[in-house]
């Protein structure tokens, strides 16, 4: 009884992740209270994860689930030993057997089919003319994205962020604001992910990042972009992103790297591209702070 | 002629008494109790780690590391906060130590493969009675010199390990300068020399000592479940010991396996070290399915369907499970083709588990099924394993685990295969197996209560944190955004529902020993149709002194 009831629970929850992104739309870039579902995307990898898991994987597996429930409570109901007082025999059926051993390898394809495709979007940099799949995940691919207008270098150090503006020579260090100074400098902003300077860069631009670590392994992550990778001493992991809405977008460091893992976060600060330019000339000139300003009182 | 008067001694002796029954002992009944009796003693040390995890998770900020890191390591003022920090991170550490190498490895493959392997395959001991002895006694040492690391240096002015049960360098080489790592190490090295002995013992027993006349494919499906594992064990441990071994040279010697400055690099660390770790899942589930296959059969009064399936499939499980390990690598860089190889390898795991779980089902059906406690842990874990092994398939996929990667989606799911999934195949098995190992009955009211009340608590703890992955919420964090409190709120309530079930359990056991109900021979009724259930409760000191001929 308990599973059927946690079943219609969990089957009305499945309901409400559809109705999610709606209501986030306030809280794009950060988690909402009580959510259940992925942060809003506003990238194009982003955009195939969530059709990926919510528009396929989530219907695939609630189905196996509740297959397996409606198959459980059938034998629970009906070949108990008051039903059916006298089991049978049978030990095999060769038609049974090959069915669960091929069906779900068909269920497997379909899955794949999407999950090749997904993952090679991600893995590669766009050079301008490949197209991905954004939403799509079953077409060939139908989203331009142009080739990077921009290259950042994130380095991990225990425990904040440094950033380099590689081809730009700005670079600065990035660290999360304690509760004091998050109620004098941003009060608006999210305790344990907001930070003194974030990472800047313009809006409907194909942004690379080159992450590496200095002392222990940690890993750049912004859930509404879509991006994960580890922070590894000695070696340099790229990826990519490209945000289609100004904003900021916070992440948290997703690799456990010692007693303040929880407490450097990622702030990617999205902008029009004329305030970027602006941002970069300060930034550039050694004001770095007063560009800042700039931008949050352009919110 | 000496010879033969030893071996007339032998048969004479009486049944030792006292400590030099259980430290002498080379009865794998006794051997067995011992491991059973070491993964519940360990089981509430790693429990109640988890206990002050979930209370610190409650609600956002960081409120009961602090105060508690000052009662037990006497720091005090400023220190006390980062002490708290690191004193999170230790628990989180040891709490999956001690779970894996502590508990669920000595309750299946100690406890009751070493009590039961024999007596299903009609066997008078194991191969190696001695050898039993030391795999068993090794293991307290090596949980001494966990618990000392706790309590020794870990990273500078900080006390123990708290890189994570992963020990992934550079965070558990120069991030973690004193012996706290060490200690965990050695810990390692004897758990593991421990499981190598035992593993080398089961593969002998099954392999030459079963009852004249049972074949292979006639041996019942625990004893085939336990030499799968033992098989796992042995191909897997000896990696773990080489991967930990280079990082204490590393550490100690001036080595530089996995620190790039040297020529080395952190990644190979992760590729050794879950070219382990995936098969230690395989060996803590697998054991577990062999028990639910044997609690399936005897309460529905039906021989297991597709015995021969089931054989295959957990062969399949086993050899496969050795060529997927780098998806807990996806985001570390390794190149798209690794990534599409291991997508596509990980994802034919759920086939050989698709058959496991629908043969299950397909036994029950027709069946004449009685819902005794053990049963209703054996469907239970039927359907929480299942829920545990859908969200695997999503994880399988490397595009989808970009997000969900260490996240508490991660958490959830191998919480639900392991805390939810190799625990009920534990309790399955100790209610199943009770009135056999102690000659007494358990009240099956107690037994029922403490299944209904776990199921909800731990649902109650691991549901919601689906939800917190999905949201984005990374693992082993001591603070949350205060957007997570809610679901965070939840899984700590379950913890509280599941500590009840716990107290229902141990009552049960205390309540099983001041009524002392007699066991029969075979309390189920014909469906238990294995050679342990021909046997007395509990079976004779030594058992088979002629062996049994089967078929």
């Amino acid at each position: 009884m308990t599973g059927l009831s946690f079943r219609l629970v969990q089957a009305s929850l499945v309901a409400l992740l559809a109705l999610f992104p709606a209501a986030a739309f306030a809280q794009v870039g950060q988690p909402a209270p009580g959510q259940l579902g992925f942060q809003t995307s506003v990238t194009p990898i982003m955009d195939s994860i969530v059709a990926f898991h919510d528009g396929l994987l989530m219907w695939i597996i609630t189905a196996i689930v509740l297959l397996v429930l409606a198959l459980l409570i059938v034998v629970i109901i009906r070949f108990n030993h008051r039903a059916n007082p006298v089991p049978t025999k049978t030990t095999h059926n060769t038609l049974i057997e090959i069915v669960w051993t091929v069906v779900p390898i068909l269920i497997l394809i379909v899955i794949a089919i999407p999950s090749f495709g997904v993952l090679a979007d991600q893995e590669t940099i766009p050079d301008g003319e490949r197209q991905y799949l954004g939403s799509a995940i079953f077409s060939g691919g139908e989203v331009d994205v142009p080739a990077p207008g921009l290259t950042v270098r994130a380095i991990g150090y225990q425990w904040y962020w440094g950033y380099e503006y590689i081809d730009d020579d700005v670079e600065f260090i990035s660290v999360m604001l304690n509760d004091e100074q998050l109620a004098e400098l941003k009060p608006n902003e999210p305790r344990l992910l907001a930070v003194d300077q974030e990472l800047v860069v313009p809006v409907n631009t194909t942004v690379r990042v080159l992450v590496t670590a200095a002392d222990v392994i940690h890993a750049f992550a912004v859930p509404s972009f879509g991006v994960k990778v580890d922070a590894v001493p000695g070696r340099t992991n790229e990826t990519w992103f490209y945000a289609r809405r100004t904003g900021m977008y916070y992440g948290q460091c997703s690799e456990l790297c010692g007693i303040d893992h929880a407490f450097m976060p990622i702030a990617v600060r999205v902008v029009e591209q004329e305030e970027y330019d602006a941002w970069l000339e300060a930034a550039q000139a050694g004001d770095l702070d007063g560009a800042n300003l700039l931008l949050a009182q352009a919110d | 002629m000496a010879q033969a008067q030893a071996d007339t001694a032998h048969a004479a002796h009486g049944t030792p008494t006292g400590w030099k029954r259980w430290l002498y002992s080379t009865n794998h009944k006794d051997i067995g109790l011992l491991y059973l009796y070491f993964a519940i003693f360990a089981g509430i040390i790693g429990g109640a780690l988890s206990g002050f995890m979930r209370w610190e998770l409650a609600e956002p900020g960081i409120q009961i590391f602090p105060g508690l890191a000052q009662m037990v390591y006497g720091v005090d003022g400023d220190a006390a906060l980062d002490a708290g920090k690191h004193m999170y991170n230790v628990f989180t550490t040891a709490h999956g130590l001690i779970m894996v190498f502590f508990v669920v490895m000595p309750a299946v493959i100690g406890g009751f493969a070493n009590y039961f392997v024999p007596l299903m395959i009609g066997a008078p001991d194991m191969a190696f009675p001695r050898m039993n002895n030391i795999s068993f006694w090794l293991l307290p040492p090596a949980f001494i010199l966990l618990l000392i690391s706790l309590f020794v240096e870990g990273p500078p002015s900080l006390l123990g390990f708290g890189g994570g049960w992963t020990v992934y360098p550079p965070l558990s080489t120069s991030g973690h300068p004193g012996p706290a790592m060490d200690y965990a190490i050695l810990s390692l090295h004897i758990a593991g020399a421990s499981s190598i002995l035992g593993a080398i013992n089961f593969i002998t027993t099954i392999l030459n000592m079963r009852a004249p006349g049972m074949t292979m494919f006639k041996m019942p499906l625990f004893p085939w479940s336990v030499l799968v594992t033992a098989f796992l064990l042995l191909l897997a441990l000896p990696v773990l010991a080489g991967a930990i071994t280079m990082l204490l040279t590393d550490r100690n010697f001036g080595t530089t396996f996995f620190d790039p400055a040297g020529g080395g690099d952190p990644i190979l660390f992760q590729h050794l070290f879950w070219f382990f770790g995936h098969p230690e899942v395989y060996i803590m589930i697998l054991p577990g399915f062999g028990i639910i296959s044997h609690i399936i059969a005897t309460f529905s009064r039906k021989p297991i369907f597709g015995y021969l399936g089931m054989v295959y499939a957990m062969i399949a499980i086993g050899a496969v499970g050795f060529i997927v390990w780098a998806h807990h690598m996806y985001t570390t860089g390794i190149s798209l083709n690794a990534q599409r190889y291991f997508v596509a390898a990980t994802m034919i795991i759920a086939v050989p588990t698709g058959v496991k779980i629908f043969s299950w089902i397909a036994t029950m059906w027709g069946g004449s099924m009685r819902f005794t406690t053990p049963m209703l842990w054996a469907v239970g874990f039927i359907f929480l394993f299942t829920v545990g092994g859908v969200t695997g398939v999503v994880l399988a996929n490397a595009g989808a685990d970009r997000a969900f990667h260490d996240t508490y989606y991660v958490v959830a799911h191998f919480h639900y295969v392991l805390s939810l999934g190799a625990v009920f195949t534990i309790f399955a098995g100790w209610y199943y197996w009770f009135p056999k190992m102690f000659g007494i009955m358990y009240s099956e009211f107690l037994g029922k209560l403490h299944f209904w009340i776990m199921f909800i608590g731990v649902n109650l703890i691991f549901f919601p944190q689906h939800f917190l992955g999905l949201a984005g919420m990374p693992r082993r964090y001591i603070d949350y955004p205060d957007a997570y409190a809610l679901w965070n709120s939840v899984s700590s309530w379950g913890y509280l529902v599941t500590l009840v079930a716990m107290g229902v359990f141990f009552w049960s056991v205390v309540e099983a020993i001041m009524r002392k109900r007699k066991a029969a021979e075979n309390p189920w009724g014909e469906g238990a149709t294995t050679l342990e259930w021909t046997l007395s409760s509990p079976p004779p000191y030594h058992q088979f002194e002629t062996l049994p001929r089967f078929k």
